[in-house]
């Protein structure tokens, strides 16, 4: 029984962090189409300012790593993706490209072997079954949404980035600069995937590859979600990770992504475009 | 919804008057080069190379279905390369073992031959399963998917979500599928020895044959009414289904087929380069064979093949030569091809002749 308690903390922690990931994703996805590969490196990224930033203080690598990431993912945006809208498979294989060439990057600046971040003193130890630093990632992650929710809900860039997300010739017609939206979209994503990554130094180590282990299950965040909603990523991403850390309790580790697999799959049975989609005539 | 999927940049399908010896002509000389010259003028390391690179053609082709003619981008291609592959080796294992446990198994303690290897001691039992499981999987997989319409960038998504998977199940399975090693360690090949010169060269040209009667057969499925439906859904697949066909039937079918070919080519692949492992299906290796479509011309059957062979001699040469630069060169290589010739080394050639042609006349 203990046991089974203790995977939910590591469940929802993990859903935290696809969540975090998952946000951006989602949002490049549904407003611009895009699949980003490169997304994971902008968690590595995020991950190894924290790494750089140890002397300095946990709580400054998070913005840090925030500005880092979203720059990453501004110069992507205007250099490269911007020529590819409205070609998704394409922009997938582009930015595999780009994801290689910053893997090797990260290998040439910090070396391939894996490198560990210490933790700050006050995020070891824990209450009852709940390790301090885990509970922190499902803080950071409830705070992101909330966040994004405001910016969304609340604000005029927010509501252009919901205009042009359901209608984008209806927004430029009504005089929206979707390419400014665009930008900042595609900033505040990659962003968030550099906190993310800032997060996952908590729980283990990092290396150059460090992206690829969860940009896969940050995907099928996004199809089991529904494209571009929040409600559904926050809801995907916790039930995946929880999924994930019973899946491996119950099982072993490795049938637990097949399981996994086979559940998303059974899952899109019921709900092919994901948990949450806009309703419209068009055709799906 | 704004992420509409545009068929990129397919070339407009025109019947262009062919000259009617071109084609065969061009085969013809392929052939001779592969099956004679290759065979004389390349020493047994490079041939062996070269066969390796054909094998990788194979699985190429079938991506050159799927995602040129069909317009389904599948990444998970190495799951099917990978499932024939294991079948093969199964049966080498066993048939090495020669009645004993396999090796590895011994190593991690294995005890009892499990049930699933026990009919893969049968050649033609694995050399079925090396095509059977790869297409049954495939169907299984299209038909769920397809059928809800579950289409473009998710089916890639979830292609590439399988293979990270397999590469995990295979991993942790040790005692049943040899983990992180793979299986290895072949020595006798329908009763020649795998190391032998002779052997190989042999193995060479089988994979030359298969591939080039795969080829042909590809070619015709393309040619065929089938071909001209599934050129239709990739560029308008609601259009196809108000005309009363049913699209996700063509894409499950020729999906299917594609990961047949991907079976046939790791069947090959394990007596020709002696291991299968997961290090050689996962996500990367995957992706890195779309590379080599996307490079060569996704839209031209004879493109993919093409980009197959030229990215795997790339990637020896560089990985020889300069072991650091070849992901910077292989990410560049992509980034440039997508931006600047997103139809690949075909379009580009394509292009050259239409434009030598109107400046001709």
């Amino acid at each position: 029984m203990e046991g089974v308690l203790n995977q939910l903390p590591i469940g929802l922690s993990i859903g935290a962090v696809l969540l975090l990931i998952a946000l951006g994703l989602t949002f490049t996805f549904g407003q611009m189409g895009v699949i980003n590969m490169a997304h994971g490196e902008f968690i590595m990224a995020g991950a190894y300012t924290a790494y750089l930033l140890q002397g300095v203080g946990f709580l400054v690598a998070l913005p840090a790593a925030f500005v880092v990431a979203g720059l990453m993912g501004l110069v992507l945006e205007r250099t490269l993706i911007r020529r590819f809208y409205g070609r998704p498979l394409d922009t997938l294989l582009l930015t595999w490209g780009v994801s290689l060439m910053l893997q090797q990057l990260a290998r040439d600046l910090f070396g391939a072997p894996n490198v560990q971040v210490v933790s700050p003193a006050w995020l070891r130890g824990g209450l009852g079954i709940l390790p301090y630093n885990r509970l922190f990632i499902m803080a950071l992650a409830v705070l992101s949404v909330l966040a994004i929710w405001a910016y969304m809900h609340k604000t005029g860039q927010g509501r252009r980035m919901r205009a042009v997300m359901q209608n984008r010739r209806l927004a430029a017609t009504s005089g929206i600069d979707t390419g400014r939206v665009d930008q900042r979209t595609f900033f505040i994503g990659s962003g968030l995937a550099g906190v993310a990554g800032v997060a996952l130094t908590l729980i283990g180590p990092v290396g150059p590859t460090l992206g690829t282990y969860y940009i896969v299950d940050a995907f099928l965040v996004v199809v089991a979600g529904g494209l571009g909603q929040l409600r559904g990523a926050v809801l995907a991403a916790i039930g995946l990770g929880l999924l994930n850390s019973y899946a491996e309790f119950w099982s072993d580790a490795s049938l637990a992504k097949v399981i996994v697999f086979v559940a998303i799959i059974g899952f899109l049975q019921i709900r092919p475009q994901g948990l949450f989609f806009v309703r419209s005539r068009a055709l799906t | 919804m704004t992420a509409v999927e545009a068929p990129a940049e397919a070339p407009p399908v025109v019947r262009r008057e062919p000259r009617r010896w071109q084609g065969p002509a061009a085969f013809a000389a392929v052939a001779l080069l592969a099956l004679v010259v290759a065979p004389l003028l390349l020493e047994p390391f490079r041939l062996g190379l070269l066969a390796k690179y054909l094998c990788y053609a194979i699985v190429a082709l079938g991506i050159g279905l799927a995602w040129g003619q069909g317009g389904m981008l599948t990444l998970g291609q190495g799951v099917f390369f990978g499932l024939g592959g294991y079948a093969m080796g199964m049966y080498l294992k066993l048939h090495d073992a020669g009645g004993d446990l396999p090796d590895f198994m011994v190593w991690s303690g294995v005890e009892k031959l499990p049930a699933l290897w026990t009919p893969f001691g049968n050649p033609v039992f694995a050399l079925a399963m090396a095509v059977v499981v790869p297409v049954v999987v495939a169907l299984l997989l299209g038909a769920l998917v397809f059928r809800q319409r579950v289409r473009g960038a998710y089916f890639a998504i979830l292609t590439q979500a399988l293979a990270a998977a397999l590469v995990i199940l295979l991993v942790g399975q040790q005692g049943l599928t040899g983990g992180t090693n793979g299986l290895t360690n072949f020595f006798d090949f329908f009763g020649q020895d795998l190391a032998a010169d002779e052997t190989q060269r042999g193995l060479y040209l089988t994979v030359a044959v298969v591939l080039g009667v795969l080829y042909l057969g590809a070619r015709q499925l393309v040619r065929s009414r089938f071909g001209r439906l599934l050129l239709a859904v990739r560029d308008g697949e609601d259009r196809v289904r108000f005309l009363g066909y049913n699209p996700a039937t063509v894409k499950t079918l020729t999906f299917a087929v594609s990961a047949g070919m991907a079976g046939i080519a790791g069947a090959l692949f394990v007596p020709v380069v002696g291991i299968i492992s997961p290090a050689l299906l996962g996500v990367v290796p995957s992706l890195e064979l779309v590379v080599g479509v996307a490079v060569g011309g996704r839209f031209a059957l004879a493109g993919a093949l093409l980009g197959a062979v030229v990215m795997g001699y790339a990637r020896t040469y560089f990985s020889e030569e300069l072991p650091a630069a070849w992901l910077y060169l292989q990410g560049a290589l992509f980034v440039l091809v997508m931006t600047l010739a997103p139809r690949g080394i075909a379009g580009l050639a394509a292009g050259l002749v239409r434009r030598r042609r109107e400046a001709g006349t």
